[in-house]
């Protein structure tokens, strides 16, 4: 039975302003409908420019549900084509990165295809003669993504022709991409360290959601992050503090760090928290480091960048970055209860090792799928994931410090433990999954 | 102080009897093999050589393998409530190299299954343990966890391999 199809009354009434229907997470309808909608109207992250640095160059991911290749092509620029062999359909890169030279070739039939997605050359051409094969859809051979923009060498597409532009998308979010890449001397980010793949049995906005509560760390991660906190207190007098310690504390702050610190809402479902002071606030220095951010920023600047230390941005729909620590979460959807959480770290180009060697701590404790903190989430996830099927209920609460207000405004800072972030990530949703239907 | 006579059966007899104490869930005691700057190793890549600056699964010292212990006893350590459990199934360790006044390495293959619930898990690897004789015992320095498929997308790993 379909309900929401072709109803987009009906999906906008599952958002409400003090709750949300549980069907967003569960029902499989909706989630073929958000592949089909959101995942095509919004601007979703592709990769980085440094997984791809020379001409045929290519990494293989997904945009929603479809699979894509993201190549640098002959001219240099970055193209993103659906990778679908346009003759029987063969995923045409196999491999997750490599360099395929200047045209893909399909190990099925060998058609080849140039990196911008054109068909170059077809076996045994002659049978194709005078059979209107012109008029074919895979005359055009692979079917590139045409709405492609690298901002600061992070590379997103919009599936659907036509749409909201880029800038208008994010506006004034790309801040936090920009502090991230600013606090490179160099003014850059690699990739580095390898990516953390971690497979959930939840829905893909329960992740989403999960980011900008702040009220879970202090009873959640009470296990994880509390008992670091007292395994540490025992530690004779004197230790020096490990830096596991000083990346795991901050997490159980009281209620009051966590109102202090601030969430920003922007438009189209986009924000972060952290606005005044934040868990990744406090780290200790890297020797070395505020020299050559001097040097290159001068003192002012440097100190702008390196102050703005906000905890997590959320870029509407499935990512989540976080400047200081220079990670970026993907939240890959698979099923309405399945997704693929990829945890990728860069480096600042030029900076001490140090930085990165943080980076990467930080990702092994936080988000591995032998993470401490990460098995306290995943079983929180896992558990709503099981019992939202209840009939004895039917709506999730986001109601927390609701202000009527709220809709008409944009650009805001606000109370760190609102849900106003939940409710501008659902007011996107509910706008993004109807605008095409 | 006494020194060990170590032969190559006190060698497996140790790593037989490591598997053991993590298959009873003895935290503690296995916790107490460890060397004070003891290490446990789970590389996210194959033949990885460097656990600083690239990211692995696990690189542990005892404080942080102590709080996973505490965890694992905790009250409000939800994702073990109800508790997993685990067995390893070991090939018969090789030593790989015996050096009376230093290391001892041994490498042993495993199956090991994780399970919580109705959830049985699978993992298969190798095990590289650096012993070290200390105060007249066999210690670990290093015990290093390599999967066959150490980049795959996993659930959660809860407890050790």
């Amino acid at each position: 039975m379909e309900r929401y199809t072709g109803n987009p009354d009906a999906v906008r009434a599952l958002v409400r302003d003090l709750e949300v229907h549980k069907d967003t997470y569960i029902d499989e309808e909706l989630f073929a409908l958000e592949m089909e909608h959101l995942f095509a109207n919004t601007w979703v992250y592709v990769g980085h420019a440094s997984q791809v640095p020379n001409k045929g160059d290519f990494y293989t991911t997904t945009v929603g549900t479809e699979p894509v290749v993201m190549v640098r092509h002959t001219d240099d620029s970055i193209r993103v084509l659906y990778n679908r062999c346009p003759h029987k359909g063969v995923k045409v890169a196999g491999e997750t990165c490599g360099n395929t030279g200047k045209f893909f070739r399909c190990p099925y039939h060998a058609w080849t295809f140039k990196t911008d997605g054109s068909l170059l050359a077809v076996p045994l051409k002659k049978g194709y003669e005078n059979t209107g094969f012109e008029s074919c859809e895979a005359k055009h051979g692979m079917a590139p993504v045409e709405n492609v923009k690298v901002y600061r060498d992070f590379v997103f597409c919009r599936l659907n022709p036509n749409g909201i532009s880029f800038e208008g998308y994010f506006g004034e979010s790309l801040s936090t991409i920009d502090n991230m890449v600013d606090r490179s001397p160099e003014g850059r980010l690699e990739v580095a360290g390898g990516v953390l793949r971690y497979m959930h049995n939840c829905n893909w906005k329960m992740l989403v959601d999960n980011q900008t509560d702040t009220c879970h760390p202090m009873v959640a991660h009470e296990s994880s992050a509390g008992t670091a906190v007292k395994v540490w207190q025992e530690a004779p007098e004197g230790t020096p503090k490990p830096m596991a310690v000083e990346l795991f504390a901050p997490f159980v702050s009281s209620y009051e760090f966590f109102e202090n610190m601030g969430i920003r809402v922007w438009e189209n479902g986009h924000g972060h928290t952290g606005v005044a002071d934040s868990i990744h606030a406090a780290y200790s220095p890297a020797p070395g480091y505020w020299e050559q951010m001097v040097a290159t920023y001068g003192e002012e600047r440097a100190k702008a960048i390196l102050g703005d230390t906000r905890h997590n941005t959320v870029y509407f729909p499935n990512i989540m970055v976080k400047g200081p620590i220079q990670t970026l979460r993907l939240f890959k959807p698979i099923a309405a209860n399945k997704t693929l959480v990829e945890s990728w770290t860069f480096r600042l180009v030029g900076a001490p090792d140090l930085l990165l060697e943080r980076t990467l701590m930080y990702n092994r404790l936080i988000n591995a799928p032998t993470s401490v903190v990460g098995h306290d989430d995943l079983e929180m996830y896992e558990r709503a994931q099981e019992a939202l099927q209840s009939r004895g209920r039917d709506w999730i609460n986001v109601a927390r410090l609701f202000d009527p207000a709220e809709k008409e405004q944009k650009n805001v800072a606000t109370n760190g433990t609102n849900e106003w972030q939940m409710r501008n990530q659902f007011r996107a949703w509910a706008r993004f999954m109807t605008e095409s239907m | 102080m006494t020194t060990l006579d170590i032969t190559h059966k006190t060698l497996t007899d140790f790593i037989y009897a490591e598997a053991r104490l993590l298959d009873e869930q003895r935290f503690e005691d296995w916790l107490n093999l460890f060397t004070e700057d003891g290490h446990y190793w789970m590389p996210l890549a194959h033949g990885q050589t460097d656990p600083r600056l690239h990211t692995s699964l696990l690189y542990e010292d005892k404080l942080l393998l102590r709080v996973r212990v505490e965890r694992l006893a905790g009250q409000r350590t939800f994702s073990q409530q109800p508790k997993s459990r685990c067995h390893h199934l070991l090939q018969a360790p090789t030593v790989e190299s015996s050096d009376p006044a230093g290391e001892h390495i041994v490498r042993t293959a495993f199956h090991y299954v994780e399970t919580r619930q109705d959830q049985q898990t699978l993992f298969v690897g190798w095990t590289t343990h650096h012993l070290v004789e200390e105060a007249g015992a066999l210690k670990i320095r290093l015990k290093r966890v390599d999967l066959v498929n150490c980049d795959a997308a996993f659930g959660n790993i809860q407890l050790f391999m």
